[in-house]
């Protein structure tokens, strides 16, 4: 019951906030609240080359670039706790596709948003703090 | 050397050039455009679909390279496809002995001459690299093992003239931390930006581990900077360089000033390892900017000849 019933709460909730995708496996909280499957080519790591000057998207001139967005939220938005600023510039993994239009709160609370691939090495380490 | 002995030691300034796109014809047509570079440069980015346009694609003319001798660095985009596709491009083209590889996000399909295509982006540019320097240690996404891997050489690239500044000093972390050896950066014209980006990176060890690559674009005329500036995204041109050129009574050779003093402001910035250069010239502006800024395969050809 809960399986059908919740995608269409969390979809009901999120999607007027955050225009959200339903992608399954929500990183909201790591992304300044922005969803990063609003930018057009869904990019889950930061933002392409092709921002534009005035931090608008090179796909759709008239919106604000996703990423640009996420960063300013992350760094400012009141209440974050200080993991979730830092989290933005941590390496996401590639999309599970197969949890597209699932709830992420189940997925959150059966630990299926965090499944990678065997062979997904993602980075050596995080990085917040200097190399120097 | 080779590319990857440069990357590694960095003991002169790298140079690299990307090909020139290549739609249909015969080997020969490559075997032309290698002749002009390949006393020039140390190796030659392949591109793969460049500005969203079908061509020939990148692991047939990589390969045709690697056939003639070229150290080449074949370009994988994450526009055109999914994750099975890419890791199929790499291995397959690494069994033909191309085994360098720069990973980018790639241009959206709407800058392209088919902008009703169907755009992928299964990966994007980091995790890209991440699954390349996977491949290197011998296994696909799946887990599933490739059979006798080769070592690659895993690069990407970085904007630092598009915003957001700081979290794009964090991105080219993650890339290195994902497995780049090497980042290539865009064209971009204001040299203020270079250097906040270059000290970003030095700060946070990005440069230390990785030979960052300024680009540089030849190009001839004021014409071609206001187009790079109208349809190029991410790049911005200032008026007054494209005012720079389009008052000089040599507009040809201006422009080629300015590539030159960029490229020399960039060489000069603590962390940069070397040059990529563009050349929608087609002249011998490529063989007189090695020479002048004495960098590349010719470094190494002076240096032998004064000892």
């Amino acid at each position: 019951m809960a399986g059908k019933l919740l995608p269409f709460v969390e979809h009901a909730i999120k999607k007027p906030i955050w225009d959200c995708q339903m992608c399954g496996q929500c990183v909201l909280h790591s992304t300044g609240m922005t969803c990063p499957m609003t930018c057009p080519k869904t990019l889950r790591n930061g933002p392409c080359g092709g921002v534009r000057e005035n931090g608008n998207c090179e796909v759709i001139p008239e919106m604000q670039c996703v990423w640009v967005k996420a960063n300013k939220r992350a760094a400012t938005m009141l209440g974050l706790p200080k993991s979730w600023r830092e989290e933005i510039s941590h390496m996401r993994p590639p999309v599970n596709n197969a949890l597209n239009g699932e709830s992420s709160w189940i997925n959150l609370a059966n630990g299926k948003d965090r499944e990678t691939p065997a062979g997904w090495i993602g980075v050596s380490h995080h990085s917040d703090e200097d190399h120097s | 050397m080779t590319f990857r002995e440069l990357v590694a030691q960095r003991t002169r300034p790298i140079v690299t050039a990307e090909f020139p796109s290549i739609a249909g014809g015969t080997l020969e047509k490559v075997k032309q455009e290698w002749d002009r570079l390949s006393s020039l440069v140390d190796a030659v980015n392949v591109t793969d679909n460049p500005a969203a346009h079908a061509y020939s694609s990148n692991v047939s003319v990589a390969i045709a390279l690697q056939n003639l001798g070229a150290d080449v660095i074949m370009q994988v985009v994450c526009r055109d496809k999914n994750r099975l596709a890419v890791q199929a491009d790499i291995v397959g083209a690494s069994m033909h002995g191309v085994s360098t590889i720069c990973a980018l996000t790639g241009d959206d399909v709407t800058a392209g001459d088919e902008p009703e295509a169907r755009r992928v982006f299964d990966l994007d540019g980091p995790q890209l690299i991440s699954v390349a320097t996977g491949l290197s240690q011998g296994q696909f996404l799946s887990g599933r093992k490739v059979s006798d891997p080769k070592e690659l050489l895993v690069g990407g690239v970085e904007n630092p003239f598009a915003p957001p500044m700081q979290a794009r000093i964090k991105r080219a972390r993650m890339k290195v931390d994902a497995g780049a050896k090497f980042l290539q950066l865009q064209i971009g014209y204001q040299p203020e930006l270079l250097e906040e980006f270059m000290a970003g990176i030095v700060a946070n060890g990005t440069a230390k581990d990785a030979a960052i690559m300024p680009t540089v674009i030849l190009t001839k005329a004021a014409r071609a900077l206001n187009f790079i500036n109208d349809k190029v995204a991410g790049i911005h041109v200032p008026q007054i360089v494209i005012d720079r050129v389009a008052n000089a009574e040599d507009q040809s050779e201006e422009s080629y000033q300015l590539v030159r003093e960029s490229a020399a402001h960039a060489l000069s910035l603590p962390g940069v390892a070397g040059i990529h250069i563009t050349d929608f010239r087609h002249d011998d502006a490529v063989a007189r900017l090695v020479s002048d800024l004495q960098i590349g395969p010719f470094h190494q050809s002076l240096t032998k000849g004064i000892a």
